[in-house]
């Protein structure tokens, strides 16, 4: 089973500099649990002792997982979880 | 139509219909073209009403200094606003946004410092603060967090779209300040049981994100995510062919946060289909594709233009 994890460049020095990592998991916990065994210290970065950080954004499939049950969000072979940090963004 | 003035001729934006983009005539799309708004943006109305709001509780005395991290559309509304209301206006933007906008915040008079492109908006937010720290003579009205900002689209957006569709059942908007979707989304929950409220969030490309710490980052003061049902990330080459395909298949130039509006909405458009549920869907059209030309946006193939556009702060 794979899905794809795609790191940020601030946390990529936990993933030896990979840009997208593969993992596995039936929930977003659990997948971030698996990257935890290979990599060490990542998922501190991303979870306390509430959930997810608040600074940290994680989207499943392009969409929030804050709406799709935070960590319970149930995740699947060929889904993608893209990690971003909280910008400001862009023009306003 | 008549209006006294120009400010008096703001919002009651028209409702258009997009039948060639809708999948079916009971999946409606539908666009608010809030690039019929005196500047050109949705911000005209949160211009009005901080300004309106910070003289009314006496933060704004005449002549005074206005100071605001905006790349653009918040700052070329502020500028037509301080203009007719006779204040000054300082602008701290990111130094890789277009430069139509740069030119139109200059000819309405306002004064820009530049922040670095790297760290894009948060570094202007993170700049604008320290300066007006430095200068409390300055009034700087913090769109992030002026709860006039929301209330703009909860008194006027939110009504407007109620009144000519009351029966929408999805609200698709850009998130930035959050305000629109705040203040729409609040009022559209209030009134119309079950509607879904969706932010579509721009991604860019790395240099946005940079090397910013995880602890230092920036939620707008205004966020609540309770309002919102749904919140989509959209990629640039996304939004970019989203931009396009409302030209090319429904003649509207829109700017290319719409198209990030568009990708959101298609998305809650097929879900309705597949779910067999009908649905009347309006999309937050927040300005026109006029200032977003020399981006290379809209010309030549959908691959150029993506490589034109990287790196750019694009909506």
């Amino acid at each position: 089973m794979a899905i794809e994890v795609r790191i940020p460049t601030i946390l990529r020095s936990y993933t030896g500099g990979e840009k997208s990592v593969e993992g596995s998991g039936s929930t977003l916990g659990e997948l971030f649990a698996d990257l935890e065994g290979r990599y060490d210290g990542l998922r501190e970065r991303l979870i306390d002792d509430d959930g997810l950080r608040r600074f940290v954004n994680v989207y499943l499939n392009d969409e929030d997982v804050r709406f799709l049950g935070g960590l319970g969000a149930p995740v699947s072979d060929g889904d993608t979880v893209t990690v971003l940090p909280a910008v400001a963004g862009g023009a306003r | 139509m008549r209006y006294d003035s120009l400010l008096d001729s703001l919002g009651g934006t028209p409702l258009v219909g997009l039948p060639r983009l809708s999948p079916s005539p009971t999946v409606r799309l539908w666009a608010k073209l809030e690039d019929r708004n005196p500047t050109g943006s949705v911000k005209d109305r949160i211009a009005a009403y901080m300004v309106a709001a910070a003289e009314k509780d006496g933060r704004l005395l005449p002549g005074a200094t206005i100071l605001e991290p905006t790349s653009g559309n918040t700052g070329i509304s502020l500028a037509m606003v301080a203009k007719l209301r006779g204040y000054q206006l300082i602008c701290v933007m990111p130094e890789n946004t277009s430069a139509e906008r740069r030119e139109l915040l200059e000819a309405f008079g306002a004064t820009i410092v530049f922040s670095p492109a790297a760290g894009g908006s948060n570094e202007a937010v993170r700049v604008a603060k320290e300066m007006a720290a430095q200068h409390p003579e300055w009034v700087m009205l913090y769109q992030y967090g002026n709860e006039a900002n929301a209330r703009a689209h909860y008194e006027t957006t939110g009504p407007e779209l109620l009144a000519d569709l009351p029966e929408i059942t999805h609200f698709v908007a850009g998130l930035g300040t959050t305000g629109t979707l705040m203040g729409t989304g609040r009022y559209l929950r209030e009134h119309v049981p079950g509607v879904q409220i969706v932010a579509a969030e721009p991604r860019y490309g790395e240099l946005v994100y940079g090397l910013r710490n995880l602890s230092e980052g920036f939620v707008p003061e205004l966020y609540d995510e309770n309002v919102l049902t749904t919140r989509f990330s959209v990629s640039s080459a996304d939004a970019l062919r989203r931009t396009r395909e409302l030209l090319h298949v429904e003649g509207l130039l829109a700017g290319i946060s719409s198209g990030c509006v568009l990708h959101a909405g298609l998305a809650m458009a097929a879900k309705a289909e597949n779910a067999g549920e009908r649905a009347d869907i309006a999309l937050l059209i927040a300005d026109g594709g006029w200032k977003y030309l020399s981006t290379g946006a809209y010309g030549g193939t959908l691959a150029e233009a993506e490589a034109r556009l990287e790196g750019q702060l694009w909506a």
